[in-house]
């Protein structure tokens, strides 16, 4: 646990960066600090290594003072990753993972050891053991940063911006990858971003800083999207945050089963399998294939692939609500494909059908919200 | 007059004896290093100093320009003669030689081992602090490999300078191989200061290639740029393909 | 100091114009010559190893060594002060050719592919857009060549060409500390206003620099 009691920090050509911070990021958790730029994301992340001492205030880790602790120490015991993973160019990458564990005095050959399993955990080839930094790419040397930071096994983590200097589509890689590391290491974990879809995306609580320093909000991502306390929360949260919010809600649909074709197929199959003019192609596994339109397979010829469109999404049967109505949204015949955690196929929704769930979800929700007026007055 | 200058240098009688070409150039080669010896002892610590702290970086870029607009050769007549006097007979002229070659050294080493220190990426670091290095950790295992490759070319340009000058040295009566250019200009035989000259040139060439071969070896290949196996940009986790329908 | 001054004044001018002279000579001469080639080692990629290596390894012979070698290579008398100049000018050449090349190599891509947009063309292009940008750099280089010219030159009155290291040599020989002291301060002198006449030079040149300084 991490817990921030009345921090302020004023740099001495009279910057308020951080104004009266009271927090706690629970153990084992990841709570995200987002915020415009210049509002002190940076300042209160580095003031919890003592990167930056505090003006005022302490900063508890556990229940140990920060302030009383020999700075080494404190560090030593808390992984740090930066924007540009700041690794030591003239190192080998297995030395750059390997410094903390020797910092604390292991032997060469345990630290190295170490570093080739983290490797290997953060999803890096071992053959780069041997690899200076410039020979990564922007995403591989973030990877590295990970590793670095996890070496020691430290129980808390600090991330300052670790994924974006990274493209968006490495970026979501390198954050699905580590909310899985970090569901089986169960950190503790301050992430900083400027983006507030990452923060909704990793967070198990998002503080939301305004310019000046101050806490405007801390709450679950969910919470964030759909109830946030003011309009500078609300405009930095963002526009399509109703829609967003869709992403925390799951519920079970009822999928419709569908009818459908293999490759190879005739016409008259297809044209029999088809509802509303289109219809399903499966794998022997059941997994979705793409739609083919009824009326498009000529008599005589057979279903393949180049009579198939792709355009839906899929949407698991246990995932969110939003991902169904995507599915729905985006699928040549309307209705969205519903696959369940091997990839096949469970039925269909419609748009219709899921936005009846939201709605009916949204009820429960201001009843809640009622009753607990009632019994609150 | 080449062949003169050929004849001096290929005459077996001039490379032996105690004012032989071997000797005077093992003498040139004790000026040298032992001021480059003290260059480093000063340079580099201060270099690094202020590279660390960012202290008195003003200071040094204003200093080292205008040392080296001191005439050296002047500078070093004024003290045998202004303060030679005071010094123990032995080092009379030993003392202000050794002392202007330093003077003449230190800029280069100083202001590179500055500036290589201040090059360090920042970012590499703030990791190394939040690592919970100490002070003296980060700079002993990551600005100073990585400022290396200035530091050591400060140190190169410098020995140049220093093998170069202590040439002068010969005109206060010491050795090295100043003195046959000396010598051959009070007894008029050109061939063999010229003799003198090119010797001094050679061993400045031969000393700068050494060097550059040192520099090669020392300077982490993380640094350099001169990898062992060809640089991948293949990233290892392929691009998660997106499942659609 | 001062008495040497008023006993020998035209001793003293003399040798100091003659130091100017050897000093400012080669360096302009230098320039002069390195322009072109550090074009070259920057218009054609290839050439710019080879040339830049050649400058260093040139730039490594003590000068000193080159004064004295120089009349075997040009017929010159030993003591004949054009020894030094050439000597010098090599000196000065093989300093700047590298840095020409490397602030000619500094201009932005971005800047050069629009003035060939633009239709300026080879030598159009060079003196108009990309001389002018590496003035910056080039000034550095003159700054270093100069100051440090106005040192080298004072050696040579080791073997008897006549400039202010004569004051070194003369004060030596006849064990008066003032006379050497003056030589030294006159050098510091010389090369400060040296210097300081290319950095005005340089921001003269550059007028765009000072603009974005001033705000
Ligand atoms: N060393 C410093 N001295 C003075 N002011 C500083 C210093 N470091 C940061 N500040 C100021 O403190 C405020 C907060 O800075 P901080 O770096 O914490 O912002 P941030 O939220 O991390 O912003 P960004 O998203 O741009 O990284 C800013 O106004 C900044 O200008
Ligand atoms: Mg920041």
């Amino acid at each position: 646990m991490i817990k921030f009691e009345s921090v302020v920090k004023k740099y001495p050509d009279g910057t308020v960066a951080v104004n009266g911070l009271d927090l706690v990021a629970p153990s084992g958790k990841i709570t995200v600090f987002v915020g415009p730029s210049g509002c002190g994301k940076t300042t209160s992340l580095r003031m919890i290594n003592r990167m930056i001492e505090p003006t005022s205030g302490t900063i508890w880790l556990d229940d140990q003072d920060t302030g009383k602790v020999s700075e080494s120490t404190l560090r030593r015991g808390i992984g740090y990753v930066i924007q540009h993973a700041g690794l030591f160019p003239h190192r080998t990458i297995v030395d750059n993972i390997a410094t903390v564990p020797l910092l604390l005095g292991w032997d060469k050959k345990k630290a190295r050891a170490r570093s080739l399993e983290l490797m290997e955990r953060v999803g890096l080839d071992p053959n780069f053991a041997r690899r200076y930094p410039a020979q990564l790419s922007g995403g591989q040397q973030q990877r590295v940063g990970v590793a670095r930071a996890l070496a020691a096994d430290p129980p808390v983590m600090l991330m300052d911006e670790p994924f974006s200097a990274v493209d968006p589509v490495v970026r979501g890689e390198l954050q699905d990858e580590f909310l899985r590391l970090q569901s089986e290491l169960g950190k503790t974990i301050i992430f900083v971003t400027h983006d507030i879809d990452e923060a909704v995306k990793l967070g198990d609580q998002v503080a939301v800083l305004k310019v000046g320093g101050t806490l405007a909000q801390l709450a679950s991502p969910a919470e964030l999207l759909t109830d946030p306390v003011d309009d500078f929360v609300a405009g930095f949260v963002g526009r399509d945050r109703g829609y967003r919010a869709l992403g925390f809600e799951s519920g079970t649909l009822d999928a419709a089963s569908e009818q459908t074709v293999k490759f190879g197929d005739d016409s008259a199959t297809v044209l029999r399998a088809g509802r509303d003019g289109w219809a399903l192609a499966v794998d022997e596994a059941r997994r979705p294939l793409g739609w083919v339109r009824s009326a498009a397979v000529p008599s005589g010829k057979q279903v393949g692939p180049e009579l198939l469109h792709r355009g839906g999404t899929l949407a698991s049967v246990s995932g969110s609500l939003r991902a169904a109505l995507d599915a729905a949204l985006s699928s040549p015949s309307g209705r969205g494909v519903l696959i369940d955690e091997n990839g096949a196929l469970v039925g269909t929704v419609t748009a219709a059908e899921v936005v009846q769930r939201i709605e009916s979800h949204l009820h429960a929700r201001r009843d809640q919200h009622d009753e607990g007026a009632v019994s609150g007055g | 007059m080449i062949n003169g200058i050929i004849e001096w240098l290929s005459d077996g009688e001039h490379w032996s004896g105690p004012d032989g070409i071997t000797a005077r150039l093992l003498e040139h080669l004790q000026y040298s290093f032992s001021a480059l010896a003290v260059v480093l002892l000063i340079g580099i610590p201060i270099g690094l100093y202020i590279g660390h702290t960012g202290k008195g970086s003003v200071a040094i870029a204003g200093s080292a320009n205008a040392l080296r607009a001191l005439p050296t050769f002047g500078l070093l007549l004024y003290l045998v003669i202004g303060y030679g006097d005071k010094l123990p007979t032995d080092w009379i002229y030993l003392g202000p030689s050794l002392f202007v070659l330093v003077v003449l050294g230190v800029p280069a080493v100083l202001s590179n081992t500055y500036a290589g220190v201040q090059n360090v990426d920042p970012a590499a670091r703030d990791a190394a602090k939040g690592m919970g290095m100490t002070g003296m950790q980060v700079l002993l295992r990551v600005e100073l490999p990585n400022a290396l490759p200035l530091i050591l070319s400060g140190v190169r340009s410098a020995m140049l300078q220093i093998i170069a000058t202590a040439t002068v040295v010969a005109y206060v009566t010491l050795g090295g191989l100043g003195r046959f250019i000396i010598d051959g200009l009070s007894q008029q035989d050109y061939f063999q200061m010229a003799g003198g000259a090119i010797l001094v040139a050679v061993l400045a060439v031969a000393l700068d290639l050494a060097f550059a071969v040192i520099q090669r070896y020392v300077v982490s290949r993380g640094i350099t740029g001169r990898y062992a196996a060809p640089a991948a940009n293949a990233d290892v986790v392929a691009a998660e393909s997106k499942a659609s329908v | 100091m001062i008495n040497y001054l008023k006993n020998n004044p035209d001793n003293v001018s003399e040798w100091f114009f003659a130091h100017v002279w050897l000093s400012v000579v080669p360096v302009v001469l230098g320039l002069i010559i390195a322009l072109p080639i550090g074009w070259v080692a920057s218009h054609y990629r290839w050439t710019y190893p080879p040339i830049t290596n050649l400058a260093g390894l040139l730039y490594t012979v003590p000068s000193l060594a080159l004064f004295i070698i120089m009349p075997s290579i040009l017929g010159t008398k030993i003591l004949s002060p054009i020894n030094m100049v050439v000597a010098l000018t090599v000196y000065s050449v093989a300093l700047l050719v590298r840095v020409v090349a490397d602030g000619l190599n500094s201009v932005a891509p971005d800047v050069r592919a629009a003035a060939t947009a633009m239709g300026f063309t080879g030598l159009g292009r060079f003196l108009k857009v990309d001389l002018p940008i590496a003035v910056p750099v080039i000034t550095a280089g003159l700054r270093v060549a100069t100051v440090s010219n106005v040192s080298l030159v004072s050696i040579g009155a080791l073997i008897g060409v006549p400039q202010l290291g004569s004051l070194f040599t003369t004060g030596f020989s006849r064990y008066i500390p003032g006379i050497v002291l003056l030589g030294i301060v006159l050098c510091l002198v010389l090369a400060l206003v040296l210097d300081g006449l290319i950095i005005l030079g340089g921001r003269l040149l550059t007028p765009w620099q000072r603009a974005v300084a001033k705000r």
